[in-house]
């Protein structure tokens, strides 16, 4: 266990907004509330998923909801500790540690927030490696663990529990409809899990990847090297792209942002152009027609001269990015695997093929 | 149509005389610190001018660094009392919490959070705790802070909490001024509150820097309605102006590029503004610059102001160059470059002496220039060619060679051929492009808003209506009016095809013969 100094989470909000890959939400909120409690004293530690004994039980927090919505009504960090207190009324057991749904975005920070309050450590893993628009989308998801009890709290007093429901497609259904009545945010407590199933079905070692990315960058930025480079190199990435964003196509359907984005080659690219689909996240990536690159692989959009990510909603008309491709974790690679993420389950009938693929 | 623009800046004013369309006369005269002193000089410039003189002056518009100078350096600042409507949403980031602390000191008085605010979809957070409002307004009366910010969640939605507060503060100490946030910015509480803090605390020097414009103008003898130009290169009413400083934060380059665009002729193209010490490149679009879509600091603060997108290179006309290897800036002389350079007898190798020596431009003494080596001028100049034509494709966003017109002093620097650029365009009067575009001004109107419910094309129709009426309402002449800006994103998770759209409309100044309310200031 080590404890987390605040220029780590300096770097997270870096690196878990790159590896939110369009979704999931801006860090900058999180990591104001994280700064104010680092400032009152307060400390958070990083377990590794691998000291967990079995029997622990372990909090799996996210923030659901609009984007737009948080940057009205902010992030608080008492609201999400309160959501893991609720669940561990209902589970009649301490937690042991709190861990993220998805570091990608906003909620690669959440469970620090939980954590500055509660007194107890943060697992150096989550269920996505990366942001993903619904809950059936995750590691524990594919392995069919139990999706339910879901908590919900909202400061205004309301505490919501789906108590039961039969899979996690049914769980996301429902928790999106009490979130929505809500206000369109939510702080939630997913279902626990226990120190075995994190070890077997939790993403390891995310936190870490994060920080170690965003701290790459912003090292870049201050010695004013290139910022894509150092993230290629530290996520062991393949670029797929430079160029200008020429259009934004977006919109809404089924409560998700989804859309495309073109953008037209620079550099090596000049007389190519890159189409790229969203679901929240982006999900799909053409070049000239030819799909190159898909999820579960993360394509991950970037300022060219920061190296920070562009989100979905914000990405805008004469950007100049940088596209690259990280690796997708293995739990994701399997045929079970991609029926939850894979281009088809978005909708695309096309046939996973990574990208890493090509260079072996 | 007589118009006269006037850019105070941090070195010199620049005013020019406009009449129906055709620059008249420019003068450039050294800023003052009371700033009064150099308009004054600068009109006595004007209208001692034959063409200039004996006419009647139908406006005056100024644009000034003024405000963001006094945030950056942290001068001539008011305490503020905040005032925060959304608890118990929002609770853990209250006021100041993420200004630097330097400034905050400075400026952050009181703070209070209070019960109230909405959700994006009208409905309240919960009701909006008057009583407590009351009791901060009491706390502010006894305080004897008199600028006051407020800032309610959602407010460019529903800004009902923020009227509110303004009504019953008015009753409880009528002598505090005060800011609403839904006035100044869109969605992004943090951003929004903080372009109100900022505000507030600029509303003393704002008060005391327009009077000292509207005297100088009265001094000189002027009857006409003073403006001011906003970041956005449209106009306020100088009443407007002192209670929204804020909106006046970057019209200095915004200016610049609206005068090159008017003195051209040319809407859609890029604009490279060269100075003595920096250069700055933007892109026109329909004669407006392109605006920043990101989050924009201020003196360390974060805000949404509408913005110009520039890029800013350390190159000018007072450029240092080294010989070995040869490299032209980001170092300057700066405004001692009347004094340090060669062709003015000065002993450092600047740009312009390049420039002089290549037989490009004309400045000082070319005498003591003759005797450069020719492989040095050589590589200077393509040193400095290299770092504009970079400058200028990062700025471009369009696929098709666009026109480039070159303004502001050193505009000489800038080569007749730039890839991707069709022309090259240079212009009368460009040396006080900035003043020009003060003088030509438009006035405009603003909506952002979430639609549930609508088409997006019904939307948007609707938020153009309401776009056009705030034209209206601020001096626009609604005949004239065009849309300028129109962005829609429908919003994630949100139920019944929310959308949100952003539109902007602007058009001529009404002339003020035929607009009632030209009393201002």
């Amino acid at each position: 266990m080590r404890e987390v100094a605040l220029d780590d989470i300096e770097a997270l909000a870096v690196g878990a907004w790159i590896l939110g890959t369009g979704g999931g939400g801006s860090p900058y909120l999180g990591l104001l509330n994280m700064r104010r409690l680092y400032a009152e004293g307060r400390r958070v530690s990083l377990i590794s998923p691998l000291d967990l004994v079995d029997e622990d039980w372990v909090a799996v927090v996210s923030n659901m909801g609009a984007p737009l919505v948080g940057q009205e009504r902010l992030a608080d960090s008492r609201n999400v500790a309160r959501a893991v207190e609720i669940q561990q009324g209902l589970l009649g057991a301490e937690f042991r540690a709190v861990m993220s749904l998805e570091i990608g975005g906003g909620n690669g920070i959440q469970p620090l927030m939980a954590a500055a309050h509660l007194g107890v450590p943060v697992v150096d893993a989550d269920t996505m490696g990366r942001a993903y628009p619904e809950a059936q989308m995750t590691s524990v998801a594919v392995g069919d663990l139990r999706p339910y009890p879901c908590v919900l709290y909202d400061p205004r007093g309301i505490e919501a529990v789906v108590t039961k429901a039969p899979s996690w497609k049914w769980m996301e259904r429902v928790s999106r409809k009490i979130c929505v009545e809500l206000g369109s945010i939510a702080s939630t407590c997913k279902a626990p899990r226990t120190g075995r199933e994190v070890k077997d079905w939790g993403i390891h070692f995310t936190v870490t990847k994060a920080i170690g990315i965003g701290r790459r960058v912003r090292e870049a930025q201050r010695r004013h090297e290139d910022p894509i480079a150092a993230i290629l190199d530290e996520g062991r990435g393949k670029l797929l792209f430079r160029g200008k964003v020429v259009d934004v196509a977006r919109r809404t359907t089924e409560g998700f942002l989804r859309g495309r984005t073109l953008i037209e080659g620079l550099d090596e690219d000049r007389g190519s152009g890159l189409e790229i689909a969203f679901q929240n996240e982006w999900v799909v990536a053409w070049r000239d027609r030819t799909p190159i690159a898909m999820s579960p692989d993360l394509i991950c959009v970037l300022d060219t001269v920061s190296g920070e990510a562009f989100g979905t909603e914000t990405i805008g008309y004469g950007r100049r990015v940088s596209v690259a491709v990280l690796p997708a974790p293995a739990v994701f690679l399997t045929a079970k695997g991609l029926e939850h993420v894979g281009p088809r389950a978005f909708g695309y009938d096309l046939d996973f093929r990574s990208v890493f693929d090509e260079l072996a | 149509m007589r118009r006269i623009g006037i850019d105070v800046g941090g070195t010199n004013t620049d005013a020019v005389v406009l009449d129906d369309g055709l620059v008249v006369h420019a003068i450039k005269t050294p800023t003052t610190p009371d700033v009064t002193t150099g308009i004054l000089t600068a009109l006595a410039g004007l209208a001692d001018h034959p063409e200039a003189a004996g006419r009647t002056i139908d406006g005056v518009v100024i644009g000034t660094t003024h405000f963001v100078n006094a945030v950056v350096q942290r001068r001539n600042l008011t305490r503020v009392a905040a005032v925060r409507i959304g608890l118990p949403a929002s609770a853990s980031l209250p006021p100041f919490c993420d200004w630097p602390e330097d400034l905050a000191g400075l400026v952050c008085g009181e703070v209070f959070m209070l019960e109230g605010g909405h959700e994006y979809d009208g409905r309240p957070i919960v009701p909006f705790d008057e009583i407590g409002m009351r009791r901060a307004a009491r706390r502010i009366r006894e305080s004897g802070i008199r600028s006051v910010a407020v800032a309610a969640i959602f407010s460019p939605l529903d800004p009902s909490c923020e009227e509110r507060a303004r009504e019953i503060l008015s009753e409880v100490c009528p002598d505090a001024a005060v800011t609403l946030s839904h006035d100044l910015g869109r969605i992004g509480l943090l951003e929004r509150e903080n372009a109100a803090l900022l505000n507030a605390a600029l509303i003393d020097l704002a008060r005391a820097t327009v009077a000292g414009f509207a005297a100088a103008i009265v001094a000189s003898g002027i009857t006409a309605p003073l403006y001011l130009t906003q970041n956005d290169g449209t106009v306020m009413q100088a009443g407007v102006a002192t209670a929204l400083p804020v909106m006046s934060f970057a019209s200095g380059a915004t200016n610049s590029m609206r005068g090159a665009a008017f003195l051209s002729g040319i809407a859609d193209a890029m604009v490279i503004d060269v100075g003595g010490t920096t250069t700055d490149v933007g892109q026109l679009r329909r004669g407006f610059p392109r605006e920043a879509n990101s989050v924009v600091e201020v003196g360390g603060v974060r805000t949404l102001f509408r913005m110009p997108d520039l890029l800013s290179i350390g190159l000018g006309g007072g450029s240092i160059v080294e010989h070995d290897p040869p490299t032209v800036g980001p170092n300057s002389v700066g405004y001692r470059l009347t004094e340090d350079a060669l062709v003015f007898g000065g002993d450092t190798l600047t740009a312009t002496d390049i420039a002089v020596a290549a037989g490009i431009t004309q400045i000082g003494n070319a005498e003591a220039v003759a005797n450069l080596p020719s492989d040095l001028v050589r590589a200077a100049l393509d040193a400095v060619h290299a770092k504009i034509e970079d400058a200028v494709d990062r700025m471009k966003t369009d696929a098709r060679d666009l026109p480039l017109i070159a303004v502001g002093g050193g505009a000489f620097l800038v080569p007749e051929r730039l890839a991707g650029i069709s022309q090259v365009i240079r212009v009368p009067h460009g040396g006080c492009a900035n003043a020009v575009g003060a003088a030509i001004a438009q006035v405009s109107g603003e909506t952002d808003q979430v639609y549930r419910d609508l088409s997006r094309v019904e939307a948007i129709a609707a938020a153009e209506a309401q776009a056009r009426e705030r034209a209206v309402g601020a001096g626009a002449d609604r005949t004239s009016l065009q849309t300028v800006d129109v962005e829609d994103i429908p919003l994630a998770y949100l139920p019944g095809n929310a959308l949100r759209v952003r539109v902007r409309v602007a058009g001529d100044m009404i002339s003020p013969q035929r607009h009632e309310g030209h009393g201002d200031p």
